[in-house]
């Protein structure tokens, strides 16, 4: 897929808690085909320490508005500078970047998220949705105020949650959600993204019981086109780079210890 | 408009005096979406060794402020895969491409040099004898005198077409160890690869690489990296290629007026995939703005009185 290289205008920045902030982004022409698990890697200006791009997978897409929305958890400068952002702000990206998620064989899906790790599930939700199937999601967080953007995944699918102090949904992690603690899974394919302890549970369940299973993996990326390979990944074919390999792999491809 | 071309000798002429530093451009191919490649005076591609490697394990990278640490160690599927498979892809590029060549052993690198002088479109090697990131190898040729001509002076043997040596700056004396690799018969030196550092965190107390050590680049290396060129071009009569922070067209002048004959982009490839283009346009508008008729006037014309 072609890559590109762009100036888009911030258009809104929406603060959902204290941490995480959802950014629509405005292009001045038509969008690029942008396929659900690839990702953006963002310029940050002015920050007095950062210096390299920050990669941010796509959370949704509107082509009839020529528009983007980036999902951004606030962890360190780069991302606080992003989270910072004002309607009329610049932000240049090259885009879209990187494996996608694959289209299911089934149409029963389950779609796992973790902390940030929900943020491209949203626009794989709605790809799915558009093709006639109903993904089910279940997302998972430390606390009900960790849960953010649930009405918009809504509007997509089903929505099943998981908090770890219980405040919302079931109490624990995602593993323990009756979807997962079942012995006869109803979906044939389950997308996972989210902190790696997460994914790695996921992929054992999907195994365990012979279901496809694709997990997005979060690597420390440099350039995010394939130059510096800093961000590999070991694999049945030796290490890879995660931003153009990946970040999406059948997680039987990965060599986890799982 | 101003001459840019610049006559490294040996057979290696640029269009331009800017390059493409090894490990951070791909094959060139990676950034073809984003521009025509062909405009720039030389492309050098990664690091390629005698066999298949797989580099240190993850996490390889880390930022620090105005720069990166990397430990990627040489990944590359080796110099046979090379000639195959990646060659005939890049073989016709309207730019120079240069192979850089490692190794572990000196033999390794006489028998790199030898397969990549066979192909007829590659008019130079970049021989790394300064990768900080490998146990063997590597910077242990290029921090001492006589290992450095041992590999010069196997390769000189095997390779007739330009050999460019790529110096490490961990070293206490850069510009003895570039008189010495002179004297085996180089075409020209690069300077500078990495500077080893590394990164703790403090609230894991965990390095940040899986090897605990990398090499720094980026905006952060520039000033060391100027004064060593700066160095290295007062005691040798062959080109300088300059590298080591280069941001912008005034880095790339900076490198010039200090020294070098042409200058290579490297880590900022990472954070805009035109910046190379990018400096070409400065460089040719700093010569309008200056009445430089060729751009060769500027190496080594600081002013210092």
């Amino acid at each position: 897929m072609k890559k590109y290289i762009d100036d888009f205008v911030v258009v809104e920045n929406r603060r959902l808690n204290h941490e995480y902030v959802i950014l629509t982004l405005q292009l001045d022409r038509e969008l690029p085909e942008i396929l659900p698990g690839q990702f953006a890697e963002v310029k940050v200006e002015n920050g007095p320490d950062t210096f390299l791009r920050r990669p941010i997978s796509i959370h949704d897409a509107d082509y009839d508005k020529m528009q983007i929305k980036l999902m951004v958890q606030e962890i360190g400068e780069g991302t606080r500078i992003m989270g910072g952002l004002q309607k009329g702000d610049s932000l240049n990206l090259v885009y879209p970047l990187g494996s996608s998620f694959s289209e299911p064989d089934t149409d029963d899906v389950l779609l796992v998220g973790g902390g940030c790790g929900v943020a491209p599930l949203l626009y794989l939700g709605r790809r799915l949705k558009q093709k006639g199937i109903t993904p089910k999601f279940l997302l998972g967080a430390g606390n009900r105020n960790g849960l953010v953007a649930i009405e918009e995944y809504e509007k997509v699918g089903e929505v099943n949650v998981t908090t770890e102090d219980g405040s919302a949904g079931t109490k624990g992690y995602v593993i323990h959600h009756p979807l997962m603690k079942t012995d006869k899974p109803a979906y044939g394919h389950v997308y996972t993204c989210g902190p790696e302890p997460m994914m790695k549970v996921v992929a054992r369940f999907a195994q365990k019981h012979n279901i496809k299973c694709e997990v997005s993996l979060e690597n420390k990326m440099a350039c995010g086109i394939g130059a510096c390979l800093c961000c590999v990944t070991d694999t049945q074919d030796g290490r890879v780079c995660t931003c153009t390999d990946g970040p999406v792999f059948d997680s039987t491809y990965l060599k986890w210890q799982i | 408009m101003a001459d840019l071309t610049i006559d490294l000798r040996n057979g290696l002429k640029l269009k331009n005096p800017v390059m493409t530093a090894s490990g951070t451009f791909g094959y060139g191919e990676e950034y073809e979406d984003f521009f025509d490649i062909s405009q720039l005076g030389g492309i050098i591609v990664k690091g390629t060794t005698g066999s298949r490697r797989e580099g240190n394990p993850y996490p390889r990278m880390t930022e620090t402020p105005k720069g990166m640490l990397n430990a990627v160690g040489l990944q590359n599927k080796g110099v046979d895969h090379f000639v195959k498979e990646i060659y005939p892809r890049i073989k016709d590029y309207a730019t120079n491409i240069l192979v850089n060549v490692s190794g572990s052993t000196v033999d390794e690198y006489e028998d790199v040099a030898r397969k990549i002088n066979e192909l007829e479109n590659i008019p130079g090697i970049e021989l790394n004898i300064s990768c900080p990131n490998v146990k063997e190898g590597g910077m242990a040729f290029g921090t001492s005198c006589p290992s450095a001509v041992a590999v010069i002076n196997a390769v000189r043997k095997v390779y007739d077409k330009h050999i460019m040596v790529k110096l490490s700056p961990n070293v206490t004396n850069v510009a003895e160890i570039a008189h010495a690799v002179e004297g085996e018969g180089a075409d020209s030196v690069s300077l500078i690869n990495t500077l080893l550092g590394m990164a703790i965190d403090a609230e894991t107390r965990k390095p940040l690489l899986s090897t605990i050590t990398g090499g720094l680049s980026g905006p952060a290396v520039k000033p060391v990296a100027l004064r060593m060129v700066w160095q290295v071009s007062q005691v040798v009569k062959i080109p300088v290629v300059g590298l080591g922070g280069i941001m912008n067209a005034d880095d790339a002048i900076e490198f010039m007026l200090a020294g070098a004959s042409a200058i290579q982009i490297g880590t900022a490839n990472f954070i805009d995939p035109l910046v190379s283009v990018k400096v070409i346009k400065g460089i040719e508008d700093y010569c309008e703005r200056h009445d430089v008729k060729a751009v060769r006037e500027l190496t080594g014309a600081m002013i210092t009185e």
